[in-house]
């Protein structure tokens, strides 16, 4: 990606909050480029400063080091109201003493723009959220849900060039969410404008963007489309953060270039490409997704082996926790299909097989 | 449904003290004001009902005179006061914490502490020094008086109200391209607006009421109602006195109910 596709770019930002014994270091020299048009999703858990490199976006924290730029023009030290940018608090932040049609033309109007602009611009933008007969309404006499609307209204009215959500669907309920997050990656598609989106939800994070930087202390462990940080975690956090994992110990045992060879626990060996740092003796830690393992009959040809220790039935999907011999406990989940899940009870003991391009190397 | 949970109202002798609270507390003020009715001279023994008193006040001269210039003090002291005090709340709760926050703080509110004799001796010794070296002796000793002591009483409601207020809705007002100035004017003031008259009118009654540093730092003339009051109790009491004061309190209640019915207005 050149320079000039890109929406923001953070360049080396460290941000540190307080001073001497009670210095905190909240982002610890972080870069990443933010593509035009993107739904990018920072995610990690509370703390790990996702949303400190937000506000440092919107201008409302300066970054200790490092640099900060929107369209390719730095903008680290400009204060929030002189920048593009609009942001979509986390409780709204709705100015209770105006109406609906206030809140949402309040950007237009800071910006000067002629009373019949900002009038058409206000009634498309209700329009765009679905909410033209809430136009006179005080904030505080619509549901949380309208309430999330006209924030979205009214930081998009003024046409940023960056839109910034801080965890705005953390406030509603399980159905309004999903629905929610339809409407936003519509209100995306039809904007065409940059959304930046902060959550602690790796599944909100994987259905709506289309790149996700997954981030603790601190630190961006991984940038990636939503099924490359699924189906390929860089490290062990990423991996565990993202969805359900099983985490295997083996050893490498050969290695002719990238290509090797690495011995499960069960003493199976399987073919594998290798990291350059990993030699022959070296231990490496395999990831791999509960679904993509399969149970068959022991005394087949197996990776694993082991006991059924406990069944659970979801519905969709039954999952299986498997007792290995070395003692270690695997999570396999099966997808319910007639009559395939009756065959199996606790106890018994079966056979596990897990295709190579599932065993995920993790990084050290 | 509610007779599990504990109700101090239950408790034996509850309604016995809370009667007792009561009427210690209005039974004085009520006498006083049946008693500027009186139509005799006494302000104990009643001789029947007559509006001469308030009439008497009412032509009294030393009585306009003074009720205009606690008044007009009342009324400067609070606005000073007040903007003053928004500016201190602002400045209190707006910033990020800095070193001394807790001494400001605490300096703000230690007058509300300090004997109020002490502060009248000091003003006096400390304008009395300024009378000689300027010759001045009008009354803005007094609005400077009466506008230092009455900021603690402003900044307290204005303070709560900033507390309670959101701080994300100034950021936000800066997200949307608001100036610091702007977002004060559209965002800020408009919800601080309850607090401020709150400080407002809380300031011009503590203004209106006070006797002590008036008594101390007013120059010769310079008569406030109540220290004028104070001045003719040490002589005579007549009902007039009584007149008087049921104003004065009717004054109060009024200042003390439109702020009721404002601050209820807007919420």
């Amino acid at each position: 990606m050149s320079t000039a596709a890109a929406a923001v770019e953070a360049k080396n930002v460290s941000k540190i909050f307080g001073a001497g014994v009670g210095e905190v270091r909240a982002l610890d020299n972080v870069s990443v480029t933010i593509r035009q048009n993107e739904f990018f999703t920072l995610l990690g858990p509370s703390g790990c400063g996702k949303t400190t490199l937000l506000r440092l976006i919107a201008g409302f924290e300066m970054p200790t080091e490092g640099s900060i730029l929107l369209e390719g023009e730095e903008v680290a030290h400009l204060p929030p109201f002189k920048r593009p940018v609009n942001t979509v608090f986390q409780n709204y932040a709705l100015f209770p003493h105006m109406s609906v049609a206030e809140n949402i033309g309040f950007g237009l109007e800071m910006l000067g723009k002629p009373k019949t602009e900002v009038q058409q611009t206000v009634d498309a933008m209700l329009r765009l959220v679905r909410m033209e007969e809430l136009k006179h309404r005080k904030t505080s006499q619509i549901s949380g849900g309208q309430q999330q609307r006209v924030a979205l209204a009214r930081a998009l009215a003024p046409r940023p060039k960056v839109l910034l959500l801080d965890e705005p669907l953390s406030a509603l309920d399980y159905k309004l969410r999903k629905d929610m997050q339809l409407e936003l990656k519509r209100m995306q598609h039809e904007t065409g404008i940059t959304f930046i989106f902060v959550t602690h939800d790796q599944e909100e994070a994987l259905t709506m963007s289309d790149r996700i930087a997954v981030m603790s202390q601190g630190n961006i462990l991984q940038i990636g489309s939503p099924d490359e940080i699924y189906e390929r975690p860089a490290d062990r956090f990423v991996a565990d953060f993202i969805g359900e994992t099983n985490f295997i110990e083996a050893e490498v045992i050969e290695r002719i270039g990238e290509d090797g060879r690495i011995r499960l626990p069960s003493g199976v060996a399987v073919s594998h490409k290798l990291a350059s740092n990993a030699g022959v003796g070296s231990r490496v830690t395999l990831a791999i997704r509960p679904e993509r393992i399969d149970l068959v009959r022991a005394d087949g040809e197996t990776h694993l082996k082991g006991k059924v220790d406990n069944i659970v039935y979801f519905g969709t999907d039954t999952t299986f926790h498997v007792g290995l011999d070395s003692g270690q406990s695997v999570t396999v989940r099966v997808q319910n299909r007639r009559g395939h899940q009756e065959i199996l009870q606790v106890g018994d003991v079966v056979g596990l097989t897990i295709a190579p391009e599932a065993m995920q190397i993790l990084r050290d | 449904m509610a007779k599990a949970t504990f109700s101090v109202r239950r408790q034996t002798g509850f309604a016995t003290i809370a009667l007792v609270c009561f009427v210690m507390l209005y039974a004085p003020i009520l006498t006083l004001m049946i008693y500027s009715f009186n139509d005799g001279t006494s302000v104990a023994i009643w001789e029947g009902f007559s509006w001469r008193w308030y009439e008497r006040a009412a032509a009294n001269e030393q009585v306009q005179e003074s009720a205009l210039l606690s008044l007009k003090i009342a009324s400067i002291a609070a606005v000073l006061a007040t903007i003053f005090a928004t500016m201190a709340a602002l400045a209190t709760t707006r910033t990020r914490p800095y070193r001394g926050l807790t001494a400001i703080f605490a300096a703000i509110n230690t007058p509300l502490m300090v004997p109020e004799i002490v502060t009248a001796v000091a003003l006096l010794i400390f304008f009395a020094s300024i009378k000689v070296a300027t010759g001045y002796t009008g009354i803005a000793y007094l609005v400077a008086a009466h506008t230092a002591f009455c900021i603690p009483f402003a900044y307290l409601p204005i303070r709560a109200r900033l507390e309670s207020m959101d701080a994300t809705l100034e950021i936000a007002a800066a997200d949307l391209y608001a100036t610091p100035w702007r977002a004060f004017r559209r965002v800020t003031f408009p919800l601080l607006w309850p607090g401020i008259v709150a400080g407002l009118m809380l300031a011009f009654v503590i203004s209106l009421d006070d006797v002590v540093i008036t008594e101390f730092v007013k120059s010769a003339g310079q008569d406030t109602l109540p220290t004028y009051m104070l001045g003719q109790l040490r002589r005579i009491v007549t009902p007039e006195m009584n007149a008087i004061s049921t104003v004065f309190l009717g004054i109060s209640v009024m200042v003390v109910a439109l702020f009721f019915f404002m601050t209820r207005k807007k919420n």
